[in-house]
């Protein structure tokens, strides 16, 4: 056998290597999906032009946009480790994906890792998007909310990472795809997330407060406007 | 053919898998592989034939380390796959019998990042020219055929140079041509030293590639040799109608089959369940004194 004879013995490339392949393979996936590009940057920010436009937040800071941004932010995790990774490793798993990759040096872990990494990735180019999208329509951030803010994000986005797991592991991904779709719109709209608790109905007021839509929404908008 | 004893790249020895419970079994565990026992050697093919739900797939899935075996112990070039890291899994590819190959991907960009998973991959052109993958590289996966669609699970199986090679099914939806082109590639990697085990319900594949053949049924191993070997056991020239065959029945256990056919080795791996190898027509039935009945065949051309 040519160039191809069998090696001494192989070895798999480095984790940190293997990790960051799977990240930006990933991430480049989502990026070329149509469906994942609207849910992730087209809807979120519509949903920022709302607000600027309708009376929804008024009263509640120094402008509707300063209130706006960091729910649409907040947004933009629940859409890309929620509803994005739900439905991709939904159908990875039912194609074998998922299988085939736990034989490869990458492995379980790779795997989650790399699809952590891939949500980052993602999520760094919604809020370099949605910020200067929400800067052209006069967003004035708060210097001291952007370290906070970003964590929060982060930590927003590992969550809902793992519920979006949680969801594509558990049914199958028909279902995942209707699931995280329609908590999607409920959550984004009456979960807290971008309009705050105090402007929902009182019957989604109760409940808001224990959700991690009305949990990430709430704390992001702390972040940047200082404590409620 | 002589099973040398020393460093088999897989040993498997007595191999349980429950699955469940199951609602269908009101609860139960249902006991799908049921002790098998094999061994594959470096530069040979290795053959699991029998019929599909014959524990072929559970076998080779514990062997990968994708399930959890309940019972028994495996060794996959020393180590246990059940608890091995990237190192084990770097030395071993894997072709699943449904591909494992996102519907969105294309095959290059595909192959490509996987192989950056290993430190020396096969040169990706080689590879892909080989498999005649280049004529389909930026093909999305969901276009291609069957055929294409085994090639490039093939492909992404050998990208890391293994030197073990686990093929689940390879002929499955092959035309004439890919098989030829699949069958001469596998003969080529094993004379280079890899170490191949594939699963089969054809005896036809088995022939044609395998090395050593284990038949497997029902969970258990039920014969095991050289394809000359399993052949040889007929008394009977393989013409006509007649051809060597392993057929395996169902019957009331303690039964003496050998008595009612001619000419033919039975065993019996577990009660009630019988395996004949012989010269014998695929509607072979015993005429049995109360009432058993053929359950699946495995039938050598």
């Amino acid at each position: 056998m040519s160039s191809a004879a069998i090696p001494e013995m192989q070895q798999p490339a480095s984790l940190v290597r293997r990790v960051l392949l799977q990240g930006k393979y990933e991430a480049l996936t989502m990026l070329r999906n149509g469906e994942q590009l609207i849910l992730a940057v087209v809807l979120p920010l519509l949903a920022l032009v709302g607000l600027t436009v309708t009376p929804f937040l008024d009263g509640m800071g120094s402008s509707r946009i300063n209130v706006a941004v960091p729910g649409i932010l907040a947004l933009c995790a629940m859409s890309t480790a929620f509803t994005g990774q739900g439905i991709a490793t939904g159908f990875d798993r039912r194609y074998g994906v998922l299988r085939f990759l736990s034989t490869t040096p990458l492995g379980r872990g790779g795997l989650i890792a790399g699809k952590v990494l891939s949500v980052l990735a993602v999520l760094c180019i919604q809020v370099v998007v949605v910020g200067l999208a929400a800067l052209a329509l006069g967003w004035q951030p708060t210097a001291a909310g952007w370290l906070p803010g970003l964590a929060l994000l982060a930590l927003g986005a590992a969550a809902f990472t793992a519920l979006g797991l949680l969801v594509a592991g558990t049914v199958r991904p028909e279902a995942t795809l209707a699931i995280t779709n329609l908590l999607w719109i409920l959550l984004g709209a009456m979960g807290g997330i971008v309009i705050p608790a105090e402007r929902l109905p009182a019957a989604a007021q109760a409940i808001v407060h224990f959700l991690p839509s009305g949990a990430l929404g709430e704390s992001m908008r702390a972040a940047f406007l200082g404590a409620p | 053919m002589v099973r040398s004893p020393q460093s088999p790249v897989l040993s498997i020895h007595g191999l349980i898998k429950d699955v469940g419970p199951l609602s269908s079994l009101d609860g139960k565990m249902l006991r799908v592989v049921s002790g098998v026992s094999l061994i594959a050697e470096r530069g040979q093919v290795t053959a699991l034939l029998g019929a599909n739900g014959a524990g072929k797939t559970t076998t080779l899935e514990c062997a990968q380390g994708l399930q959890k075996r309940s019972g028994g112990s495996i060794s996959l070039l020393g180590q246990d796959p059940a608890t091995a890291g990237a190192g084990l899994r770097s030395r071993v590819g894997v072709m699943l019998q449904d591909g494992g190959l996102p519907p969105s991907a294309r095959p290059l960009p595909l192959l490509r990042h996987i192989a950056g998973l290993y430190a020396r991959p096969w040169p990706l052109e080689d590879l892909v020219g080989r498999l005649g993958i280049d004529t389909f590289s930026r093909t999305s996966v969901r276009r291609l055929s069957g055929g294409q669609k085994q090639r490039l699970a093939l492909a992404a199986a050998l990208i890391g140079r293994p030197e073990v090679l686990f093929l689940d099914e390879p002929s499955a939806g092959l035309d004439p041509q890919s098989r030829q082109l699949v069958f001469d590639l596998i003969a080529e990697l094993r004379d280079s030293g890899m170490g191949i085990i594939l699963t089969t319900h054809l005896m036809d594949d088995a022939q044609r590639l395998a090395d050593y053949v284990y038949i497997i049924d029902g969970g258990r191993n039920v014969a095991e040799g050289t394809v000359q070997e399993l052949l040889q056991r007929s008394p009977v020239p393989d013409q006509g109608g007649e051809h060597v065959r392993t057929l395996v029945f169902e019957a009331p256990a303690g039964m003496d089959l050998a008595a009612v056919l001619d000419g033919v080795e039975v065993s019996e791996p577990r009660a009630g369940s019988y395996s004949v190898t012989g010269a014998l027509t695929p509607g072979t039935s015993p005429h049995w004194p109360n009432g058993g009945k053929r359950r699946a065949s495995c039938r050598p051309r």
